[in-house]
């Protein structure tokens, strides 16, 4: 097979943008694995990102000297745990320049988060016919809760379409909003396409008519800043694995004056105020809606994951990124029958292509064998594959610590692909 | 090497079946059918059979046909399988799923033995047999024979789930 010039040279010491790779790299050990005996080039990152070191050590320092439960006991280790566990949701407010702390809840996940919206806002403020705005580029998370609750309450969901360069159409969504319009839910960044939707002017017409606004900031949130107050976002959810930190915490924002009016979306611990056989109060939020023992740890490694993008600072990774972004589009360009699915020309990192020879999971199977790692599927979107009428796509997402070298050995792999299928 | 890995799996037969798919038609006589889904990566295909009673009474498989999209190798599957079955009768449709089956997710050794199998279909079958190499590609060669099985039963949907 093919052998590649990553497999030679050392990482550069930095990108054309200035940008220090090579330290970053060193950051995140999973880097330095071998798959099949070649380096990992992963470039899945939009599936879920690897974790740098801050990360790990955060976690692993936590439950070696100050673990213990929360909101709970008076010792002292109770007292550290919840320090901790109510800083990183500070440490969140401020990445998001959320107004308060209050306004952040931590959940499982995005998914969680909007299941959470749509069954407490959803279930306690729409009627039967009432209209939820969603775009033709939703993930099946954002789209199932909403099916789910048509179900249940018989309200109807409208779609907004996509062009075929990937990018929304904004008159059709004006003529969508209409006086049976409750809420607009919509990607912030397809995890497909990478389109990045113009959020502040969907938020501004939803407001224009009243009409509150959820944002799904999974894919945007690891390759842009978020200002949930310049943009006056009412929902904004996302997922800590992808944004460099572990698994089992996600994020929902709401504005206080909404999250206020909401009822618990799960009973149990930590959500109460008193609780007798006769009549339980709840906790205000954000706690209200934390039944049980939270992912304490996970909490602590989300604000180390945040303290290490910032600390890199979002001008660096968008310049890097948006490098590594320009250069796939051109070298993917040179495979012969490769189509990119998504030009939207406000794009993230993400690539996803088809091949006229290959199915993308041949693709996927065979570019393993050279180390890379892609997602290769429907991408939990199956009426996006739809509207392109495909039935999966090969997709490259990129993190950070992504590098032009790696770019060359996905290319050079395709090319195997096309030798292959040719 | 990982790369002989991808020569025994994309072998010539398979890739050429997979481009070039026999029996990919729906037939208009055919009397069973059933679809198949592969939920984790949105492959679907309807497997098509026409039963016809043999003078000894047991329904044989007049002719086998398949329609859907999918991967190289559920492509290829699904074509080799079709012209696999043709003639046998039911039992022996059974018999070789199991087979076909143990080929793709068992050590040679561990085979069971499922009855009287076409040894000639069984060696046809080899080259899908790289698939054991690769574990999350076994659901692309198995889905056609799920299906196949599920038309027998009398048609119905099937998933690899």
């Amino acid at each position: 097979m093919t052998t590649y010039a990553l497999h030679q040279a050392p990482a550069p010491a930095s990108d054309r943008t200035g940008f220090d790779i090579a330290a970053v790299r060193r950051d995140f050990p999973i880097l330095r694995e071998r798959v099949h005996g070649k380096p990992l080039v992963y470039l899945d990152s939009g599936a879920s990102a690897q974790k740098p070191r801050p990360v790990l050590e955060a976690m692993r320092h936590f439950y070696e000297h100050d673990y213990a439960n929360v909101h709970r006991g008076v010792h002292l280790l109770s007292a550290r745990a919840t320090d901790l566990f109510e800083q990183a949701r500070e440490t969140v407010r401020r990445f998001i320049n959320a107004d308060s702390a209050d306004e952040i809840v931590f959940t499982r996940n995005a998914t969680e988060s909007i299941n959470l919206v749509a069954a407490s806002w959803g279930g306690t403020f729409l009627r039967a016919g009432d209209e939820v705005v969603l775009s033709a580029m939703e993930h099946h998370a954002n789209i199932v809760p909403w099916q789910l609750l048509r179900d249940h309450l018989g309200i109807v969901l409208r779609i907004v379409p996509i062009d075929d360069a990937g990018t929304l159409d904004m008159d059709a969504y004006r003529d969508l909003l209409g006086p049976r319009t409750r809420l607009v839910a919509i990607s912030h960044m397809s995890n497909v396409l990478g389109t990045i939707n113009p959020a502040a002017e969907i938020i501004s017409m939803a407001h224009s008519r009243g009409i509150p606004v959820l944002l799904d900031g999974c894919q945007a949130i690891t390759h842009l800043p978020v200002d949930v107050q310049a943009l006056d976002v009412d929902f904004y959810v996302f997922s800590a694995h992808k944004l460099y930190g572990p698994t089992g915490i996600g994020i929902l924002y709401g504005k206080s004056r909404l999250l206020s009016q909401m009822p618990p979306y799960q009973g149990g611990g930590d959500m109460i105020a008193s609780v007798s056989f006769e009549k339980t109060t709840y906790k205000e939020p954000p706690h209200r809606f934390e039944a049980g023992t939270p992912a304490i740890a996970e909490a602590i490694g989300l604000a180390a994951a945040i303290d290490y993008v910032t600390g890199l600072g979002f001008d660096a990774i968008g310049a890097h990124e948006a490098d590594l972004l320009a250069y796939a589009t051109t070298r993917l360009q040179t495979v012969p029958g490769l189509h990119i699915v998504g030009t939207s020309p406000h794009k993230g990192a993400i690539v996803s292509f088809t091949m006229d020879s290959a199915h993308p999971h041949d693709i996927g199977t065979i570019i393993d064998r050279a180390g890379i790692a892609v997602r290769a599927g429907h991408h939990c979107a199956q009426p996006l594959m739809e509207r392109y009428n495909v039935a999966a796509t090969c997709r490259a997402s990129f993190g950070l610590y992504n590098c032009r070298d790696e770019v060359d050995a996905l290319v050079a792999a395709l090319m195997t692909v096309q030798e292959i299928f040719g | 090497m990982a790369f002989d890995d991808l020569r025994e799996l994309y072998q010539e037969v398979i890739l050429d079946h997979g481009k070039h798919p026999r029996n990919f038609r729906h037939p208009p006589e055919a009397n069973r059918q059933a679809r198949g889904d592969n939920p984790m990566c949105g492959d679907k295909i309807t497997v098509y059979l026409t039963l016809a009673p043999s003078p000894s009474g047991e329904d044989v498989v007049a002719d086998a046909a398949f329609e859907g999209r999918g991967c190289a190798i559920s492509q290829a599957s699904a074509s080799l399988m079709t012209e696999m079955v043709r003639g046998k009768t039911v039992a022996q449709v059974r018999a070789l799923f199991e087979n076909f089956h143990d080929m793709c997710t068992k050590d040679d050794a561990l085979h069971g033995d499922h009855g009287d199998v076409d040894e000639d279909a069984m060696d046809r079958l080899q080259v899908l047999s790289g698939v054991r190499q690769f574990p999350m590609r076994v659901k692309c060669a198995t889905l056609a024979w799920h299906t196949l099985i599920a038309a027998v039963d009398g048609g119905a949907k099937t998933s690899t789930e």
